[in-house]
């Protein structure tokens, strides 16, 4: 039986490599990679948690997460393409349309 | 239910008379764009049968109680306590007829002089009347916000989509101004609301008392929303540029309803809800009012623009009606609102006036007429009508109005009475002043073949003509509708005071005894 | 049947008419509803006076016009002795001139709208005669006011005859305002504005002080003079007396009528209504008597160098106008009536028989007159007589009544009575003087026009000079209603008024009287002499005097300079406050400077916080990054 910390420490150090991730690059995919890392890190606590609470609800969210997950990654993937198109880069530091 | 007066016709009056605008206006919004005549028309038959609808009020009204009449109450939003509920007593009866009358009027004056839009701009004149209305009509804060708010909406397109040069300021202003002030009083209705258990009810609210630091907040806190609509001075600069800037169905409703609203407010709401504050607040309100007279008046005489004059003018009269309000005796508040209903008539009249003159030379500066009474004689004998009412001589309904201000103010404090009366003087130099210089003396070349006044122009001044007249020379047949609800506002008020000086003294004698 | 109502009614009915059909139907007829309308009012007004001789006097209500809580006020007529004459005045004199502007107004183009206003004059003047409370009074008083600014500026075209009507209306304001007050002041303390209930509880307010601005003052004195400021207002006293020379420039038989015979009378007639108030305040009758007295001497002298014929006959009726107020003062009121019935006639003579004149001058020069005798007998004949009356010659209408004034002046017995009594004495010289000077410049000597002009010469049509003979008759007639006792008559005027103005308690032995008399006759026949001297035997005299004493003639010709100091002091500093301190500074400086500083100082603060917003994604990043791990650690230490 895995203890429910290892399951925490695992769901952490994912978190971490994401977040770490998500600052440090400045490609706009392995961003969203480091997004994708995120949620699941947060799904493996979901469902370490539902298991070890003997409660369901935590899967059932984590399946929802999943599914926002795939829909969020088709329409962030779709605005990537469209901007590729109208900027030619990839490079979130060339994009500053959102300057105030 | 004894506190007020069903409706008893066999319709319901003040529904009727609030939604069946939106009707109008919901008609010609699924109408084509083109069809403009269709349009007017809609629009023309609307607000006539609103004010055909509305004349039951006037025959059917009982002069001899102070309660509510024509009420309609249905549960709204039953977990808020929120509920439909509408009435009308002596103080709103007439702004509501004088609501309906102005509408017809403004669809008359616009009928040839608004090219683009048309469609959007009856839907906005039909949607402000009907909030106007049910302005004066709500016995329900809730409702009564939604529809202060909801008449901003149109007059600001109205203002903005189809004024003059500079109509984006002056519109954005307007609704700024107002909006300021409109978020304070509904702190100060959510205040209310909390304190007194969860009711919207305006009726019931006037029942209960409250503490007099409360009410002195609260005051303020309405006074903020009520002041910039009167205007009182020092708030009063969003009204000249609105004025001018607005087409002329925008000024007459601006003149003759919208600045009424706050004027409405001080009697409905500050003066029964918070009777001990106003007492206290009275001397405050007496000078800004006298200020406000006198101040409007000079200014008027230094104004090169028509509208600009005749919105100036609205200051130093709207001034009149806060000091009525004020002198806190019969004639002072029968007077106020006589003046109100009065200075609807006038000054819309007089903003209708300029409104046909400027369809044909396209111009508001004073110095561009001159020698107009050659060319128009008519049209020169209507504007007099409305001068010598609006400088309040006898026989027309100004004269009633001052007067009975003026003695009110007069009883309250003889010095605000001798300044007050110093505004009729400046009156009658500025309106006579302007009225030389746009009707006498040397015709101006730009004025010469003009035409008179058509049939459509005369039928629209004709019913304000004749109540000038009407409330000049009997004017009963409108005191009348105030004594009961006059009466029985001062009464509270009065009462408030004299139990604010017993708890002033109840606490120096506590603190004495301590 | 209430037949009286119709008095004022008629008029306001020819009035309608006019208005509505003058322009289109009747056009050149535009007179007939007018003139049948005052005609017709004039035969009640008889009837009336008739009723009143045999002592019926008439107060009713009609309807209830104001009611607001205490306050309740009526329209409703008050028929009594003094309204009876005013009534016969009005419809008297008015009916004339209406026939005399027939011919006078011919073939002008605002034709209808003269008589329409003629009309609406009469009505309000009526209204203002037979009010029976001060606010149909009021009514009345602004209603005239208003003629009067119609009729004025008449000819609206001329920047002068439009500047004339406003200042004649604003003017009228200022007396108006303190009327306003006064009758705001009557209804605090009486708590009803309606005559007859003011009067007869006057007496029980003697003494009573009131606290007005910050001054105690006594109530009914405080009364007295609201009301006298809207007096001195309409009746063209000093220092409100500015707007009558200028009101000339309306057409001459307008300044007959309103200017001269009625409405101007309509402040003494209002002073000999309120006698019950004004008598029991010692203080208000001084003023009263002082203010008349002062008047009547300044426009008496002014009246001497003016070369205008119409402004001439106006500054004499200041003068006549300040010996009316004189008369009230010392407690004569029914000398005061009777010498307001006695001026409208001989003024209104001298007024239309200028008019003759000018009708056929077309101008108002009498420096550009002359030796007009001989193409307008009739005319100078009226004239003639109108001079002698309003100089007080005996045995004509004027001399009745002015001596009566000077002789209640005199027997007074008080230091005020003195004093006005000496004004009067020289006014007295004046009256003769300036009269004659403008007949003997108008009338005699040779024409100083043009040729042109001279052609054009001709005595008026009958029109006009028939109303001008009946006038004439008037005024030599019209004082035998009151001769004296002292000259054997009956004095039968005073005692007519009495029941309502009272019977004034003189003291003077007959010998006085006959003294008093007969030294301001021989003053009054002095002046005529040295103005027949000036004037048609040593016509060099006056030139050299004006020369000699040039500094006097510049102040008497600028009338004083009181125009000038009104511009400067009101009119002007008004102005300037209107257009660079309100509409410059304190509405486009202070109140919009806040109202658009705030928005600003708004944009300038958000300006300052978007730099926030890089645009760069890892800065916000970062932000949501610090941002949850101080929440996580607020939660983890602190709660």
């Amino acid at each position: 039986m895995v203890p429910l910390s290892w399951y925490m420490l695992l769901s952490l150090a994912v978190f971490t490599i994401g977040v770490f991730g998500f600052l440090t690059r400045r490609n706009i995919i392995l961003m969203f990679m480091s997004i994708e890392l995120m949620l699941n890190a947060v799904n493996i606590n979901l469902i370490a948690i539902s298991h070890y609470m003997q409660d369901l609800r935590g899967q059932i969210l984590a399946l929802f997460i999943i599914a926002v997950a795939a829909a969020e990654a088709a329409i962030g993937l779709a605005i990537v393409i469209a901007l590729f198109r109208n900027k030619a880069t990839a490079h979130v530091d060339e994009v500053q349309e959102l300057k105030g | 239910m004894e506190q007020v007066i069903m409706n008893q016709l066999s319709y319901p009056i003040l529904t009727t008379v609030i939604f069946l605008p939106v009707l109008g206006a919901l008609l010609i919004l699924i109408s084509r764009r083109s069809w403009e005549l269709w349009i007017k028309w809609v629009a023309l038959i609307t607000s006539i049968s609103t004010l055909i609808l509305a004349l039951p009020l006037f025959t059917e009204f009982d002069k001899t109680t102070y309660k509510m009449q024509f009420v309609e109450k249905h549960s709204w939003i039953p977990e808020w306590n929120i509920n439909y509920y509408l009435g009308v007593d002596g103080i709103s009866i007439l702004l509501v007829l004088l609501s309906a009358l102005t509408a017809i009027l403004c669809v008359m004056i616009s009928w040839y002089s608004i090219k683009t839009k048309v469609k959007e701009f009856y839907i906005s004149i039909l949607l402000t009347t009907a909030a106007m209305i049910g302005v004066f009509c709500s016995l329900d804060f809730f409702l009564f916000y939604i529809f202060w708010e909801a008449m901003l909406i149109p007059m600001f397109l109205i203002i903005g989509v189809w004024g003059g040069p500079n109509r984006i300021y002056a519109a954005i202003k307007f609704f700024l101004y107002t909006l300021v002030g409109s978020v304070l009083m509904l702190v100060g209705i959510i205040v209310l609301y909390l304190y007194s258990g969860r009711t919207f009810d305006i009726l019931e609210l006037m029942t209960k008392s409250y503490p007099y630091s409360m009410q002195l907040w609260l005051f303020w806190a309405f006074f903020a929303a009520f002041a910039v609509k009167v205007p009182m001075w020092p708030v009063h600069t969003w009204l000249p540029d609105a004025h001018t800037e607005a087409p002329t169905a925008g000024s007459v409703i601006l003149a003759a309803i919208l600045i009424k609203m706050g004027a409405y407010g001080f009697l409905r709401f500050s003066l029964p809800l918070f009777p001990e504050a106003s007492k206290a607040m009275t001397p405050v309100m007496l000078i800004l009012s006298v200020i406000a007279i006198i101040y409007g008046a000079v200014i008027c005489l230094g104004q090169t623009d028509l509208k600009r004059l005749i919105a100036y003018s609205s200051v130093s009269h709207m001034g009149f009606v806060t000091l009525g309000i004020f002198a806190l005796n019969s004639q002072g508040v029968e007077g106020g609102i006589l003046q109100m209903v009065n200075h609807g008539v006038v000054t819309g009249a007089l903003f209708l006036s300029v409104g046909i003159v400027y369809d044909r030379t396209h111009s508001r500066q004073i110095a561009d007429y001159g020698g107009l009474s050659t060319h128009m004689p008519i049209y020169a004998a209507f504007f007099m009508v409305f001068t010598l009412a609006s400088v309040g001589f006898p026989g027309t309904n100004g004269f009633i109005g001052e007067f009975l201000v003026l003695l009110g103010g007069f009883t309250a404090n003889k010095l605000i009475g001798v300044l007050a009366a110093t505004g009729v003087i400046l009156g009658a130099a500025y309106m006579l002043w302007l009225y030389q210089r746009v009707f006498f003396m040397a015709v101006n070349p730009k004025v010469v073949g003009l035409p008179d006044m058509d049939i459509r122009e005369t039928l629209t001044l004709v019913p304000l003509i004749v109540l000038v007249f009407w409330i000049g020379v009997y004017p009963n047949s409108f005191l009348s509708f105030m004594h009961a609800s006059v009466e029985h506002l001062l009464e509270r008020v009065n009462m408030a005071g004299s139990l604010q000086e017993a708890n002033i003294a109840k606490t120096i004698m506590e603190g004495v005894i301590r | 049947m209430k037949l009286y109502v119709l008095i004022p009614f008629l008029p306001l009915a020819a009035f309608i008419i006019n208005i509505l059909l003058g322009k289109e139907v009747l056009r050149n007829k535009a007179h007939w509803p007018s003139c049948l309308a005052i005609i017709g009012s004039f035969i009640i007004s008889v009837i009336t006076l008739f009723d009143v001789i045999n002592g019926r006097v008439i107060n009713e209500d009609l309807y209830t016009w104001i009611i607001s809580g205490k306050f309740q006020v009526s329209i409703g007529f008050l028929v009594d002795q003094l309204t009876a004459v005013m009534l016969i005045v009005v419809t008297c004199v008015g009916s004339l001139i209406h026939i005399y502007s027939i011919g006078y107004m011919h073939g002008d183009k605002g034709y209808y709208r003269f008589f329409a206003y003629m009309s609406l004059f009469v009505f309000f003047m009526l209204m203002l005669v037979m009010a029976n409370n001060f606010l149909l009074l009021y009514v009345g008083w602004e209603g005239v006011g208003l003629c009067s600014y119609f009729l004025i500026g008449f000819w609206y075209e001329k920047r002068a005859a439009a500047d004339a009507g406003k200042k004649a209306f604003i003017v009228n304001r200022f007396g108006d305002f303190g009327f306003a007050l006064g009758i705001f002041m009557i209804f605090l303390t009486f708590g009803t504005i309606h005559y007859a209930p003011v009067f007869s509880e006057v007496k029980n307010f003697v003494g009573h002080t009131v606290n007005f601005l910050g001054f105690e003052v006594d109530l009914i004195t405080l009364i007295a003079l609201l009301l006298f400021c809207g007096a001195v207002g309409k009746s063209a006293q000093i220092p409100l007396h500015v707007w009558l020379p200028d009101a000339m420039e309306g057409p001459t038989p307008v300044s007959a009528l309103i200017h001269a015979a009625t409405m101007v009378t309509a402040g003494v007639f209002m002073v000999a209504r309120c006698n019950a108030i004004f008598s029991l305040s010692p203080d208000a009758m001084i003023v009263v008597a002082i203010v008349g007295a002062i008047t009547s001497l300044l426009a008496a002298t002014i009246a001497c160098v003016q070369n205008d014929i119409k402004r001439i006959i106006a500054y004499s009726t200041l003068s006549h106008l300040g010996m009316m107020f004189i008369a009230c003062g010392v407690g004569a009121y029914a000398a005061g009536v009777f010498h307001l019935y006695t001026h409208a006639f001989f003024k209104a003579l001298l007024f239309l028989a200028a008019g003759s004149v000018i009708h056929a001058v077309v101008h108002n020069d009498i420096q550009r007159m002359g030796g007009l005798k001989k193409y307008m007998p009739i005319t100078y004949a009226v004239m003639f007589i109108g001079a002698l009356s309003a100089g007080g010659i005996p045995g004509l209408a004027g001399f009745f009544s002015k001596d009566e004034i000077i002789w209640s002046a005199f027997a007074s017995h008080s230091e005020v009575g003195k004093f006005v009594w000496i004004m009067l004495t020289a006014v007295a010289f004046f009256t003769p003087f300036y009269s004659f000077r403008m007949i003997f410049l108008t009338f005699h000597g040779k024409f100083r026009g043009t040729h042109h002009e001279e052609h054009h010469l001709h005595e008026s049509p009958n029109v006009m000079t028939i109303p001008l003979m009946i006038l004439a008759a008037g005024a030599i007639a019209a004082g035998w209603a009151g001769i004296p006792s002292v000259l054997g008559g009956g004095a039968h005027f005073a005692h007519f008024l009495e029941p309502v103005v009272g019977h004034p308690e003189f003291h003077g032995t007959h010998a006085q009287e006959f003294g008093v008399m007969g030294l301001s006759t021989t003053i009054a026949l002095i002046g005529l002499v040295i103005a027949f001297v000036f004037y048609i035997r040593k016509t060099d005299i006056p030139v050299m005097l004006a020369r000699k004493f040039k500094f006097f003639y510049v102040v008497l010709f600028n009338k004083y300079f009181v125009d000038e100091l009104y511009n400067l002091i009101i009119i002007k500093p008004t102005f300037w406050i209107a257009r660079k301190f309100l509409v410059g500074f304190t509405d486009a400086k202070i109140i919009e400077g806040i109202v658009n500083g705030v928005p600003k100082a708004i944009g300038v603060f958000s300006n300052k916080l978007r730099r926030v917003h890089t645009g760069i994604v890892h800065h916000y990043g970062i932000f949501m990054a610090a941002g949850a791990f101080f929440i996580i650690l607020y939660v983890l230490l602190w709660r």
